[in-house]
């Protein structure tokens, strides 16, 4: 059951994704509700493929890598649906939902058996949990760096066209680049802390210098200079936009690192 | 009972006549008393704005109903002959009428196709025809359909969204950069007319500190008292531009008066807060290097005019979608119309109660199977005869009335009354009312809601 409604919504976001693109470049208004209506048909079906995992998993196992991806996939639509609602910018789910995609793709792509860490703790659920919320903020905020710089190009080279008139204006998507930080970055430390304290658990020590580590804090400590220099010295607009985007690229790695990680734990 | 329109617009008169012709708001109520007075005018609205005076009239003839608002109108000014009139006039009836009114009010026949303004004009003509008790039922139906037709081409549209003057491509340029215009101050550098007029739109779209610098110390500060702003020395207004979000260029400097340098130090006092430019002066008065500027976006008088050229092009376009839009909206009305037509309604009626009759002596008769066949015939004349007073009384009301003021209210009453507009019982509706024009069985579904196999027919009609 859980299966097929997986099934139903990976091919749903495809479709969505495909539909979302193709409203990007076209005048028709009537596909931005289509689009939206594929989406929030395939975030049902996540839901409950989600909710069935939920219900059937123990407390006691740990969650697989492939179930954080599913989750972060999940929560990226739910935060695109709920923006979507508040602020009806269509053009958003160009780039949130092939995002989501993405993630759920890895999600059926890794084998069950990558897990995020070996040993069977409460606390790791909270480092899951924690850090997938993180990753949504940054995702969110790396897609409202990219439609920036979108939109600043456009209006700079005057190009006037189709995704010009839908895109939101500046201001917004620089503000909405602000919250997702301010939100993901309390979240990602929480998350870096629950995680090392899992790690001293099974390993002895809070670090070990693995990939997903390392990879953790450098973007930890660059996110947190964006947010400094932004709050201190004004770096918002085009440079907030471009520094958000160059971190996400750590975000990615560190993903990339649990499964590294992973595989080296199981051979 | 015919919808006719009489007038002028400009699109058949030139502004010498329509100014004439024009009625002013305060005279609006006299001239439509005036206009009801003629005998043969049922109903009337008169819409006048400084584009178009159109009269909007339910008359019992059409040729008389032409006559008499033709002469109504040539009376409204003591100066305009009729012959002076008349090569200007249009006319149109029924469905062509109805579409006109449709257009108009979606601002489909407007100077400027899609300008907000007329709607507005429309409802004000309405209201006063309302308080002047100069419209009926089809009028009043009419007009609030043309109302919610340009309502829904607005929505469904973009025809209205589109900035068409070149001071307007600037608000539209602003709320690019600015998602809320609310707090943002804009420095007016000179005061052409053009900066003016786009001030003017800005301040219109939540803009609320105004800052204006001009050569002339005291023109500013004219013009500052004039906007509710703040006048700033013109040796001052570069040191002023990082608390401004809009710059607004227009001067007869023959030189660049903001240079890039200018602006990236403004820029950078902003902590990066983006700052958008606009040089509307020949020649320009800002350094087109301004543009390597990170977040500080110019514009010049061309990129307006090109962005309004292309907003005009895509106007067309939409204008084609609400044209269509119209047809379909104009064949639900005509439907309506259609309803309040006397004999239909009485032919309707006689139908219903015949249906209700033989049902219900069937019913009976059944099960007195051992009635003769003379009390048969008794049983059924007892029906019949019952059936027939009642509805007696309406039918004779029907037709004396059908010439009155409130014909259309008492066809309208009967038709609820009856239930004329509800299809009849399932088993016999296929039977009994195939025969019967269709806005007779089941107008309430037809009419609210267009069914995608009913259009084709409902285009043709209102073609």
């Amino acid at each position: 059951m859980a299966a097929v409604c997986f099934m139903m919504t990976l091919v749903l976001y495809i479709v969505a994704t495909v539909s979302f693109f193709s409203y990007s470049l076209r005048r028709s208004e009537a596909l931005s509700k289509v689009s939206l209506g594929i989406t929030v048909g395939g975030f049902v079906f996540h839901t409950i493929a989600l909710a069935i995992r939920m219900l059937g998993a123990s407390s006691s196992t740990p969650p697989s890598f492939s179930e954080a991806l599913s989750f972060l996939s999940w929560m990226i639509i739910l935060v695109f649906l709920v923006v979507e609602f508040r602020h009806r910018i269509y053009v958003l789910g160009s780039f949130m939902v092939p995002l989501a995609l993405v993630s759920l793709v890895s999600a059926a792509a890794l084998p069950e058996s990558v897990p995020t860490l070996q040993p069977v703790l409460k606390t790791l659920w909270f480092h899951v949990t924690l850090s997938m919320l993180g990753t949504v903020g940054f995702t969110v905020a790396f897609v409202a760096g990219v439609m920036y710089l979108i939109q600043d190009r456009l209006l700079k080279s005057k190009q006037f066209n189709v995704l010009y008139s839908k895109l939101p204006a500046l201001d917004f998507l620089d503000h909405l680049n602000q919250q997702s930080i301010v939100l993901g970055f309390p979240l990602l430390t929480l998350g870096i802390v629950t995680g090392a304290i899992s790690a001293n658990f099974s390993r002895g020590s809070y670090v070990s210098w693995n990939p997903e580590q390392t990879w953790a804090l450098v973007t930890w400590v660059f996110y947190f200079v964006v947010l400094l220099g932004r709050l201190t010295v004004g770096w918002r607009a085009k440079r907030a936009a471009y520094l958000t985007v160059i971190g996400f690229a750590g975000v990615i790695l560190t993903l990339v690192g649990v499964v590294l990680k992973g595989h080296s734990a199981l051979s | 009972m015919h919808l006719i329109v009489v007038g002028l617009s400009h699109k058949t008169a030139p502004v010498e006549i329509r100014e004439r012709l024009a009625v002013p708001e305060s005279r609006l109520g006299e001239a439509l008393t005036r206009l009801s007075s003629y005998s043969g005018i049922k109903e009337g609205i008169l819409l006048s704005t400084c584009n178009r005076v159109e009269v909007y009239s339910v008359v019992d003839d059409v040729d008389t109903g032409y006559g008499r608002i033709q002469e109504f109108l040539a009376d409204t000014h003591l100066s305009l002959s009729s012959e002076q009139l008349t090569p200007h006039l249009y006319w149109h009836t029924g469905d062509r009428a109805i579409a006109h009114l449709f257009r108009v009010a979606a601002s489909l026949d407007s100077m400027i196709i899609g300008e907000s303004q007329i709607l507005g004009q429309l409802k004000d003509a309405f209201e006063v025809a309302l308080a002047h008790k100069t419209t009926g039922v089809i009028m009043n139906k009419v007009v609030k359909k043309a109302i919610s037709v340009a309502k829904r081409v607005r929505t469904e549209t973009k025809i209205a969204e589109m900035a068409v003057s070149v001071s307007y491509a600037a608000v539209e340029l602003a709320k690019k950069i600015f998602s809320n215009l609310d707090e943002k101050t804009v420095l007016l550098v000179g005061a052409g007319e053009m900066a003016k007029l786009a001030a003017r739109h800005l301040i219109a779209h939540g803009v609320e500190h105004v800052r204006i610098t001009t050569r002339t110390p005291q023109h500013a500060v004219d013009l500052a008292a004039k906007f509710g702003g703040t006048a700033v020395p013109f040796d001052q207004f570069k040191d002023d531009m990082a608390s401004a979000d809009i710059v607004l260029v227009s001067t007869g400097a023959s030189h660049y008066l903001v240079g890039a340098e200018d602006v990236h130090r403004a820029v950078r006092e902003r902590m990066n807060r983006p700052m958008f430019l606009i040089d509307i002066s020949v020649p320009r008065n800002i350094d087109p290097a301004v543009r390597h500027v990170d977040n500080a976006f110019l514009f010049d008088i061309d990129d307006l005019k090109h962005r309004v050229e292309q907003n005009r092009a895509e106007r067309v376009q939409e204008a084609e979608k609400a044209e269509r839009m119209v047809l379909e909206e104009v064949a639900t009305i005509l439907e309506w119309m259609k309803s309040l037509e006397v004999t239909p309604t009485i032919v309707a009626l006689r139908n219903r109660v015949d249906d209700i009759k033989r049902a219900e002596v069937e019913k009976v008769l059944g099960r007195l199977g051992h009635l003769s066949q003379q009390d048969r015939e008794l049983v059924e004349g007892l029906a019949s005869s019952i059936v027939n007073k009642l509805i007696h009384r309406t039918m004779i009301t029907l037709k004396t009335e059908v010439n009155s003021s409130s014909g259309p209210a008492f066809v309208e009453a009967a038709r609820r009354f009856f239930h004329l507009d509800r299809p009849a019982p399932a088993s016999r509706q296929t039977e009994e009312c195939a025969d019967l024009p269709r806005y007779l069985s089941d107008r309430s579904d037809s009419v609210e809601t267009e069914e995608p196999d009913q259009q084709p027919s409902m285009r043709k009609q209102a073609q």
